[in-house]
């Protein structure tokens, strides 16, 4: 019973930092103001989502403690890799050359 | 409980929707980089919410975990091929630079 509840808590979380994440992603007026939004939220709405779904498995009739070590090392590793990948897409675009957004009036005073 | 496994994968299917808008008419090749990033991320909770309901979770989270592998390297490389590319500024003929985006 308070196994459910910590499951619907996890999993309604996970999906609301998944939406904040997508409004992010289409509202936002540069690059990497986007990937801020999308790199944390991401990372913080996969695990939410992947503990609360890991939690229901381990709760339901079929529980395999082979499966569940296989959600716990996918936890670990989307944990690494999302802020690795993040951190690489803003690295190249640095790299690249290009510029990050800044407020209309900044820009004019830095030109 | 089964029902809202479900519709969170159906929630899932709609915000990857709302993602791709991103990655089509994104402005910037990293916008698209992005948007195919975030859209990824999400597969990989799917295809853990897809074994759930067919209650093969056994076969479904090796899927997930090769999935998120494969993302990973492939934002890797889309990355440093980018990197690679560059922004070149080109010489306007007045003399300034303007970027190419």
């Amino acid at each position: 019973m308070i196994i459910n509840a910590i499951v619907i808590i996890l999993c309604l979380l996970g999906l609301l930092l998944f939406t904040g994440g997508t409004a992010g992603l289409l509202r936002l007026p540069d690059v990497y103001t986007r990937l801020h939004m999308a790199g944390k939220l991401d990372t913080l709405g996969t695990l939410s989502l992947l503990l609360g779904l890991g939690l229901y498995f381990w709760n339901s009739e079929s529980h395999n403690i082979l499966v569940l070590l296989k959600l716990l090392l996918l936890w670990g590793f989307v944990s690494f890799t999302s802020p690795t990948a993040t951190h690489a897409m803003v690295d190249a675009g640095m790299r690249a050359g290009l510029n990050p957004w800044m407020k209309p009036d900044r820009k004019r005073r830095a030109s | 409980m089964e029902s809202l496994i479900l519709y969170t994968g159906v929630f899932l299917t709609c915000i990857m929707l709302l993602s791709l808008y991103r990655a089509v008419v994104g402005p910037t090749g990293l916008d698209r980089i992005m948007g195919m990033n975030a859209i990824g991320s999400k597969t990989v909770v799917l295809i853990v919410v897809i074994g759930l309901v067919f209650g093969r979770l056994d076969m479904f989270v090796d899927i997930a975990l090769s999935y998120a592998m494969l993302n990973f390297i492939a934002v890797l490389a889309a990355s440093r091929y980018l990197h690679k590319k560059g922004y070149h500024t080109v010489p306007t003929p007045k003399g300034g630079s303007s970027h190419d985006h």
